[in-house]
């Protein structure tokens, strides 16, 4: 990306001032050799979803972003209804509410040790991942409606886990005002066969090892200490998600003109939130939402079979679970007015911090926890929201390290072999269907995470408390 | 026509499929063997299923879209992966047929699923010496 386009406002905030059709400014945080190798088309995209209407404050793009489709991946943009906002199926993108969720066990590292390569076995014996695998279990009509409508809480009602995983999920498991009828059949059919399962390309399930504490105090409200191993699970909301953005976005695609919208580009699709078409797709986005929630439940109930035979010591408690690709309504402070927003997150992490009264009481203090992952050869994050966050971008952070290298670059340099046996020399275990796929994802394709989220944390978007690095990775 | 015309194109966290062919029609199908490449070699799939597929849209470009999203839909809900694709265009209608089979994941080594096509630097054109450009970005 270009300096010379970017008003330096401080030291890790850079901004697109307004002209021409653009609404609001555009804000990138990072340090300035991350932001000179940001892709110009990040510039581009952030750019021109300052051109939407009814924004708020300004369009951010956090420090792991990278060019994505319509919205950068990493952006976070925040919608006014009453003046004329919209809702954007591509600023959410198909894979709605994915997202990242860490279970404690209760082990420490030497505990894990000497069946980590037989727990790596069980893992992927017992989670559907990778192309063309399937889910055990299959929802009549009625059943994947009542999922829709209660996400991670349908899930424990039907016995995939525990009351207390609630109040460690966002939203408290169920994100209200979800409409299965808004949901089309082809979505519903393509999810069938697919609860509880992975996915492929980044996600990923990974048994890591706290390596670093930065922040003992949060730590502590947390329950991470050095050596403890826990469990992040990284996926979405399926194929029920996909095809939700797909019929969506084609819908917005085609409906813009009517709606008087001029998209700079047709990925940008988007309809005024008070629109039918608006209420129709946020009704089925919320469905998504919940699937994706249902999806990390079930997951984490299969997680722990696998845990409780080979380890009956473990406990697998909730850490927390936070999307990263969302539109949710928020009330956040804006020139000292509080008002209620449609906030769009693509690849940015919610992040509210200290004293923030959605959070539940037993993390007030500590502000909520942000989960960060890394690629399978590098160090995932948990940081926790700031108070600062809430002026500098509203109350968000990144999401990860962000590719730095296309797949086919990825596939051109890497072989998936290699980097399976690379990973193995240094005490990491990999699962994976797909050799290609281990290529494609090979940790030097993504970003330095520990610079992505080192900035995020001087930036003041969310504070570091631990990292973690991983001991077993289940790739799709 | 079968056409081995095309290509993978660099994006930064998805992948991009172009492709070039004397007609429209060829065009599409060269697209479809793109969208293919992207989850396994399409020379190892067997023809051992057909089925049809039908779309209309109100331009050239949106009609790429439905047609990969309409492959995208029938690989995810019949866990198929495709080898061969016929298409006809009756203006902006396509009807298509497609063979391919059901994933084998020992001997496809299926690398990623493709969840679907986006309308980021989305064209269909036909230059100057009549041949027909196109290219999608799929989100993978």
């Amino acid at each position: 990306m270009d300096l010379n386009r970017l008003e330096h406002t401080s030291e890790f905030c850079w901004q697109i001032p307004v002209e021409g059709p653009m609404n609001v400014p555009g804000v990138v945080f990072g340090d300035r050799e991350q932001i000179m190798q940001m892709d110009d088309k990040v510039y581009e995209q952030l750019r021109n979803v300052t051109h939407l209407p009814g924004l708020v404050g300004a369009v951010y793009a956090m420090p792991d972003a990278h060019w994505g489709y319509g919205f950068p991946i990493g952006g976070v943009a925040a919608f006014d209804a009453e003046a004329g906002g919209v809702v954007s199926a591509g600023g959410v993108g198909f894979d709605i509410s994915c997202g990242v969720r860490t279970l404690h066990t209760g082990l420490t590292a030497t505990e894990l040790g000497a069946v980590r390569s037989e727990l790596a076995d069980s893992l992927y014996a017992d989670i559907p991942v990778g192309v063309g695998s399937e889910g055990l279990i299959s929802l009549s009509d009625a059943e994947m409606d009542a999922m829709l409508c209660g996400g991670a809480r349908w899930a424990v009602d039907q016995g995939y886990g525990d009351l207390e995983d609630l109040n460690r999920t966002e939203e408290r498991g169920s994100i209200a005002g979800a409409d299965p009828a808004e949901v089309s059949s082809r979505a519903k059919k393509r999810q069938r066969r697919e609860m509880g399962t992975l996915g492929s390309g980044n996600h990923y399930l990974e048994v890591q090892r706290v390596a670093e504490v930065f922040d003992s105090v949060i730590a502590t409200t947390y329950g991470l200490s050095i050596d403890d191993i826990v469990v992040s699970i990284h996926c979405g909301s399926r194929g029920l998600g996909h095809q939700i953005g797909t019929d969506y976005l084609r819908e917005m695609v085609i409906a813009a003109a009517d709606f008087g919208l001029v998209l700079p580009d047709r990925e940008l699709a988007c309809a005024p939130i008070l629109s039918p078409l608006g209420q129709r797709y946020l009704g089925a986005m919320r469905a998504g939402m919940n699937c994706a929630l249902a999806n990390r439940q079930i997951i984490t109930h299969l997680t722990r079979g696998v845990f409780g035979r080979l380890l009956p010591g473990a406990r697998l408690e909730m850490l927390y679970d936070v999307s990263h690709n969302i539109c949710k309504v928020e009330t956040h402070v804006i020139d000292g007015v509080e008002r209620e927003l449609f906030v769009h997150r693509k690849g940015a992490t919610r992040a509210f911090g200290p004293g923030n009264p959605d959070l539940e009481p037993d993390l007030r203090e500590a502000g909520q926890p942000v989960l960060i992952g890394g690629s399978m050869g590098t160090g995932s994050y948990v940081l926790a929201g700031t108070t600062e966050s809430e002026t500098a971008a509203l109350s968000s952070a990144c999401h990860g390290a962000g590719r730095s290298m296309s797949r086919r670059q990825a596939r051109r340099q890497f072989h998936g072999r290699q980097v399976t046996d690379e990973l193995a020399e240094r005490g990491i275990v990999i699962r994976s269907p797909s050799s290609r796929g281990v290529a494609e994802e090979a940790p030097p394709a993504y970003k330095d995470v520990d610079r992505v989220v080192d900035i995020a944390d001087r930036a003041g978007l969310a504070r570091k408390v631990a990292r973690l690095e991983p001991v077993v990775c289940i790739k799709g | 026509m079968q056409s081995s015309n095309w290509n993978h194109f660099e994006h930064d966290a998805d992948i991009g499929l172009r492709a070039a062919a004397p007609t429209r029609e060829g065009l599409f199908e060269a697209m479809g063997e793109a969208l293919t490449a992207v989850v396994t070699d399409p020379a190892s799939v067997r023809l051992e299923q057909r089925i049809g597929i039908h779309c209309e849209a109100p331009d050239d470009a949106l009609l790429l879209v439905d047609w990969l999203n309409a492959l995208i839909y029938e690989m995810a809900t019949r866990r198929m992966v495709f080898g061969k694709w016929r298409v006809a265009l009756d203006g902006y209608q396509l009807d298509a047929l497609v063979e391919g089979e059901v994933v084998n994941r020992t001997r496809h080594r299926p690398v990623v699923e493709v969840k679907g096509a986006t309308y980021t630097a989305l064209s269909v054109e036909q230059d100057a010496s009549g041949n027909w450009n196109g290219q999608c970005v799929v989100d993978v």
